[in-house]
């Protein structure tokens, strides 16, 4: 680990990293409804963004989104578990129109109100089945301050070229604690590119895809009939029952994410190190004690990797083949039920997959520690 | 594109369904007012209605039920041409379930129409009572008669400041007071008046809809607010947020050998935090890493306000403190909030106020008046205290912070000098 040697030391939050990284990729709007511990967010999306709106509830919040993405506008939000469950249909609405829009979900302790200000990763399981069919909608999850800067102008990437609302995962302590950080080593963000349609001729079909995905137009133009619609449809957005060609569209909305997420959205890293038998695995604040547990495994003079996934959902094929790597794998994720682990191997936790969770408080590195060795 | 905004007289709707009626007239009253068809976004709720959208030349927007209004009002504030004309479909149903989102558009004055399509039912579902459905009227979960008083749509829209709002008979030709509430600058709403022929008429019986719209207490009319439309005014914006995070220059020097954690904690209103901030800096000035993260009450304004640091020669990696290695506290709840892991300490420093009784602990106890200076400005205080006594940092690098924070002035600099020496 590097003594640092930058002269651009701040002290920042993950929060700021996040709106900044989002404005530069191209989001010009943020809906906002108060919620710790997201107001962070809120309150530098409300200085940063050409627009911001304050919301009602977070039902309009979406919706508010839904309208401005029709014309256009690249919106964001930021919310916890109570707003993202009032979210979820207009969520479902959104992909289903095939509208760009950017939530960051900050992970509180649940269930229900729970606790505001203690952090927790409790929503992945929930991520995981948000839309309904079991379609997935793609997961970043932020693992350090880098992330925050980096994922963040990605998941407005995904939003655009892929046509659908896209997560931010993250939790209270990155988006809220302070730290010192060379923000000269903060890469060049620039704006997304987003191309719409731009033939004169009178065919644009909404939902017609080119490989998977449709042209997008606004709704504010006046050449093109657009029509969006969350309802079962055709190319033409028309409602159908389940007629071959908009079950064919429905199809395509899950091939598209299943197919950008595996390869050209893989983001993840992984600190091999040779020899090593054993490997740590976590992601987002858990991520933080899995790095000081490696640092000191290794300083102790133990072989151990480090394995830390940006892209959650839908879960890359790839994880599996890289903790299969390893005779011990250990996952820390702040709950009670090794989410992540689930997800990759359902109800059936081999045996040498660990697992160290934690309810109302960060884990430790050393609770990390002590799992490798045990 | 020019010419008709509807594809055919033939909608999908049931025989004698009010629903033909307004769709014709809407269409109709746009006609009329010169606008092409994709001068206009038409946004649908779920609900009979809803299904007009293969029928319109339009842009056409259908979203989920009862949201129509808000995903009308998004589409509204991204739409700066005031040539296009933004037109919300609802029903009673709608209307009920998404309440929220219309007195929010009318209390904005957000440039859009909605037309409430009020049939006194959920026809869609199996002709249920809703909100709007007036009292005594039957529908298929009221057989004896609805036994609540139905909302006043028009009412409530008035009242959260809608520009324009009328309620109309929905029989004869209602294309005029269509376009009256098109030709709004801000929010108007249409209520017209139905029955549902399928479900209203059959289980109310050689009722009029006159009579009933009548005996709920409903008038025709218009209503309106002279309030201003809304237009997107945004204050200053920041152009680059890392400019609020100014870069510190490594210009001190400091004695720490290895990771330290520490906490600071104080009541609220005391500074607590603040003089956390500064430290932080002042440690990241000594060419160290930081990490600051603060805990306090829901109600920001009572209670305790503790702050967690880690500084650190190398990268502070996880930045959680169960028993810190020295501990700060300025006050009572500052030592409650903290007491257990003070106890825990079997080591370090506990600087404390000398008005408090020290816990039971492994940490050496150094006890100063650190409130002696005014409460507000314990913490800093005993930050300055903490670094004379220990040298981790030069005092002159929290001095230094202190003045390019601009908080030199607002603190009694040269008393808390003179009570170091004391
Ligand atoms: C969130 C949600 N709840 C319930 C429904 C079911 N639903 C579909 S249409 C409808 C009623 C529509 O009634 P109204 O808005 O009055 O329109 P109408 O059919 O009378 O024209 C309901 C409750 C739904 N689609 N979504
Ligand atoms: S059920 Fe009622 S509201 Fe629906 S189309 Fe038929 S008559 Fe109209
Ligand atoms: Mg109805």
């Amino acid at each position: 680990m590097h003594e640092k040697n930058s002269n651009d030391q701040v002290l920042i939050d993950g929060s700021r990293l996040i709106i900044e990284s989002l404005a530069r990729a191209g989001a010009d709007a943020f809906i906002g409804y108060p919620i710790t511990p997201a107001n962070l967010l809120y309150l530098y999306g409300s200085q940063r963004m050409d627009m911001m709106l304050p919301a009602p509830d977070e039902i309009t919040t979406v919706q508010w989104m839904a309208g401005l993405s029709a014309t256009g506008k690249l919106p964001v939000t930021a919310t916890s578990f109570p707003g993202f469950a009032l979210m979820s249909e207009s969520v479902n609405m959104a992909h289903m129109m095939e509208l760009p829009m950017v939530i960051v979900l900050v992970q509180r302790l649940g269930p229900a109100t729970g606790t505001a200000t203690c952090g927790a990763q409790g929503d992945m399981l929930l991520l995981n089945g948000v839309l309904s069919g079991g379609h997935p909608i793609p997961v970043l999850g932020t693992s350090s301050f880098e992330d925050c800067w980096t994922l963040s102008a990605r998941a407005l990437e995904i939003a655009v070229t892929q046509r659908t609302p896209v997560i931010l995962l993250t939790s209270k302590e990155e988006v809220m604690t302070q730290k010192s950080f060379d923000i000269g080593s903060l890469g060049t963000i620039s704006k997304v590119d987003r191309k719409w349609y731009d033939k004169d001729c009178c065919d644009y079909k909404p939902y017609k895809p080119t490989g998977l995905v449709p042209e997008f137009l606004p709704v504010t133009q006046t050449t093109h009939q657009v029509r969006l619609t969350a309802s079962t449809h055709d190319q033409d957005g028309i409602l159908q029952h389940s007629s071959p060609e908009a079950l064919a569209n429905t199809r395509r909305l899950e091939e598209k994410i299943r197919a950008s997420m595996k390869e050209k959205y893989l983001f993840y890293q992984l600190d091999h190190q040779e020899g090593a038998e054993k490997l740590v695995t976590a992601y987002g604040i858990s991520a933080a004690a899995a790095r000081e547990a490696v640092r000191k495994l290794r300083r102790d003079g133990q072989k151990v990797s480090l394995f830390i996934p940006g892209t959650l959902l839908p879960l890359p094929p790839v994880y599996l083949e890289i903790l299969s790597g390893y005779k011990k794998v250990v996952i820390a994720e702040e709950n009670m039920n090794n989410q992540l682990g689930s997800l990759l191997y359902g109800q059936q936790m081999p045996e040498n997959i660990h697992f160290v969770g934690s309810l109302g408080k960060m884990i430790s590195p050393e609770e990390i520690q002590k799992e490798v060795m045990s | 594109m020019t010419g008709s905004m509807i594809k055919s007289q033939n909608l999908p709707y049931c025989k004698g369904c009010g629903h033909d009626l307004i769709a014709k007239s809407t269409t109709g009253a746009l006609e009329k007012l010169g606008y092409n068809p994709l001068d206009v976004i038409a946004v649908t709720d779920i609900g009979c209605h809803g299904i007009i959208d293969k029928c319109l030349n339009t842009h056409t927007v259908h979203g989920l039920h009862g949201r129509s209004v808000a995903l009308g009002a998004g589409i509204s504030f991204g739409t700066a041409d005031d040539n296009q004309k933004i037109v919300v479909f609802v029903g009673d149903g709608g209307t009920t379930i998404g309440l929220q989102h219309i007195m929010e558009a009318a209390r904005l004055n957000l440039n859009v129409t909605v037309v409430v399509h009020n049939n006194m039912l959920y026809g869609m579902t199996g002709g249920q009572s809703s909100g709007l459905t007036p009292r005594g009227f039957c529908t298929t979960t009221s057989f004896k008669g609805n036994p609540f008083t139905g909302y006043d749509i028009c009412k409530l829209a008035h009242t959260a400041g809608a520009r324009y709002v009328s309620r109309v008979m929905g029989v004869g030709d209602i294309t005029d007071a269509m376009m009256k509430a098109f030709d709004q600058k801000g929010f108007s709403l249409v209520e017209v008046m139905e029955i549902c022929p399928s479900y209203g008429v059959k289980l109310n019986p050689r009722r009029k809809l006159k009579e009933i719209v009548k005996e709920s207490g409903r008038e025709l009319g218009e209503w309106t607010n002279d309030l201003p439309a809304f237009t997107d005014r945004q204050g200053d914006k920041t152009a680059n947020l890392l400019e609020k995070t100014p870069v510190i220059e490594k210009r001190f020097n400091h004695q720490l050998q290895k990771p330290l954690s520490l906490v600071i904690s104080g009541s609220a209103g005391e500074g607590v935090q603040l003089a956390a901030n500064i430290f932080s800096k002042a440690a990241i000035s000594a060419g160290l890493h930081a990490t600051q993260k603060g805990s306090y009450p829901v109600t920001v304004g009572v209670g305790f306000s503790t702050a967690e640091i880690n500084v650190s020669p190398e990268e502070v990696l996880f930045h959680g403190i169960s028993v810190p290695d020295m501990a700060l506290i300025t006050s009572a709840d500052g030592l409650q909030h903290n007491r257990q892991r003070i106890e825990k300490m079997q080591g370090g420093k506990l600087f404390i106020d000398s008005s408090l009784t020290p816990p039971e602990t492994g940490a050496e106890i150094i006890r100063r008046d650190f409130r002696s200076v005014g409460a507000r400005n314990a913490a800093i205080h005993s930050i300055l205290y903490l670094c004379r006594e220990t040298g981790i940092l030069e005092e002159s690098s929290v001095y230094q912070i202190i003045e390019q924070e601009g908080k030199a002035d607002k603190m009694p600099l040269d008393k808390i000098r003179k009570a170091m020496e004391a």
